[in-house]
């Protein structure tokens, strides 16, 4: 009898204890998988690679992105509806979701991940939360012109000093939102700097805000170092004289676009991906791709650049090779590639292919693929290595 | 005025006289959910695009709307559509609209 009574406690002490050692997860090499159609998302493990569970109630997610806290924790999901959720990557649960406008595009997190800052549609403006709590400091309206129309607005980055950076898509405008005192943010604005700003990308040291133009050819570049000097036009004359094709889907700029000296940004109305030296800011190459790019996406080495399409072409893929600027690979994954995402270190790529209900995994070397999971028309992957990059 | 009512009339008949076969409607769906859905939203509430929902239709007539699918709204981020829809499934599509999307 009392050598099984021992017995049995040994089993549940090392029971216990393997449960315990089970439990943590590490949140370095999470991610966060968007299915658009069910208003859900995916928690997935990026290195085994798998999906952890399946986090419903998050509303329109028809459009989506997400910015993760400092510590990794957290994923906060901005949504169409203008619903702002924050979920905790550790218990697979939503721990806060408030709905802050009608309509919503994106949001950005500040720089000490203090202040989560929410660009929107409808009404147009930014609003700033309080990180911990999702109570709102600050309501910006973008209001714009003489009759104070509000503008929808787009393209919102952090950037260094505690500050947001955005655009407003319908006032021409540039926004740069000092944040110190997020009660109490201090609106600097730049105007007539281009018809229709889409969206916007910070290049990696924080220096450049560049806002992609729908209304006219080029890009509207913002020195942070020198706001004094004004927004500089770039980049207006290419392509003008081609024959310019319909966009059926909005191009999106987002970080790490940027490789080396080159930035690499989608051509509107054209099959092509435009370089552009950064010293310099000129035109140095325009590469013929297969559609309309959507996104232009810099392996975290740089050497290579992944492209993704619009519809018609959006079964298609395309890898650059920034060593000498050729296409190297041309892939077929499926139907609506909507999405790509880079591992930490860039060894894989996590494509989000819609029509298949599938995520697929590639290696960016042999460019094989190496795994796929399912998902609900996914449409957008979110990895945790984000949360400390400026301007993501 | 001519045009409009020829436009009418076509639609009509179309319309009603083939609706798309069952694959080519999941297929039209799926596109008014996820390429349309993109800018417009799913449901269609409005995105950079207006809002396709029934109440936002209803003071639009079926012509406009047509127009507007098949030829693009210049100017706008609106593409035309004429290349990948037929008139019919553009007809089609407009009643599903004002039907209202799940």
């Amino acid at each position: 009898m009392k050598p099984c009574l021992r017995l049995i406690f040994l089993s549940i002490a090392l029971g216990f204890g393997s449960q315990v050692d089970a439990d943590p997860r590490a949140t370095g090499d999470l991610g966060v998988v968007i299915e658009r159609e069910t208003g859900s998302i995916q928690i997935v493990n990026t290195t085994k690679p798998a999906s952890l569970s399946r986090i419903e109630g998050l509303g329109d997610l028809s459009h989506a992105s997400v910015v993760f806290s400092r510590d990794q924790r957290y994923a906060y999901v901005f949504g169409r509806d203008g619903g702002l959720t924050k979920i905790d990557l550790l218990q697979d649960k939503i721990e806060k979701r408030i709905i802050q406008a009608g309509n919503s595009i994106g949001g950005a997190i500040s720089q000490d991940g203090k202040i989560i800052a929410v660009s929107n549609y409808t009404p147009g403006g930014v609003k700033l939360f309080d990180a911990v709590t999702l109570e709102q400091l600050a309501e910006i309206p973008a209001v714009y012109g003489e009759d104070n129309k509000l503008s929808k607005v787009v393209g919102l980055v952090d950037a260094p000093g505690q500050r947001f950076v955005c655009s407003l898509f319908e006032g021409n405008e540039i926004w740069l939102i000092d944040a110190k005192n997020p009660r109490q943010p201090i609106v600097k604005k730049f105007k007539d700097i281009g018809k229709q700003p889409y969206d916007a990308l910070l290049t990696p040291d924080g220096h450049f805000y560049a806002a992609g133009l729908f209304g006219e050819k080029g890009l509207a570049l913002l020195d942070l170092w020198q706001p004094e000097k004004g927004v500089e036009h770039i980049l207006e004359d290419y392509g003008k004289d081609d024959e310019q094709m319909p966009v059926y889907k909005m191009p999106h700029l987002e970080g790490w676009t940027v490789a080396g000296d080159w930035l690499l940004v989608p051509a509107v109305g054209l099959h092509e991906v435009l370089v552009i030296d950064t010293r310099e800011w000129e035109l140095v190459k325009r590469i013929p791709v297969a559609g309309q790019p959507v996104f232009v996406t810099s392996r975290p080495d740089g050497r290579q650049v992944w492209v993704n399409f619009a519809f018609p072409d959006n079964q298609t893929l395309q890898v650059i090779d920034l060593k000498d600027f050729n296409i190297a690979k041309t892939l077929q994954p499926g139907k609506a590639v909507l999405h790509m995402e880079f591992s930490p270190r860039g060894e894989a790529v996590w494509l989000a292919v819609r029509d298949e209900d599938r995520v697929m995994v590639y290696d960016t070397e042999t460019f094989q693929e190496t795994a796929r999971l399912p998902a609900q028309k996914p449409s957008g992957i979110f990895f945790t290595d984000r949360a400390n990059r400026i301007g993501w | 005025m001519r045009y409009c009512w020829l436009l009418i009339g076509l639609l009509s008949s179309r319309a009603f006289a083939e609706q798309p076969n069952p694959q080519r409607q999941q297929e039209l769906l799926n596109m008014l959910k996820h390429d349309c859905g993109s800018c417009h939203g799913l449901p269609p509430k409005g995105g950079l695009g207006p809002s396709l929902m029934p109440e936002a239709l209803a003071d639009k007539s079926d012509v406009l709307l047509a127009d507007a699918i098949q030829n693009g709204r210049p100017g706008s981020a609106m593409p035309p559509w004429k290349s990948f829809l037929r008139i019919d499934e553009t007809g089609w599509l407009i009643q599903q609209l004002r039907q209202g999307l799940k």
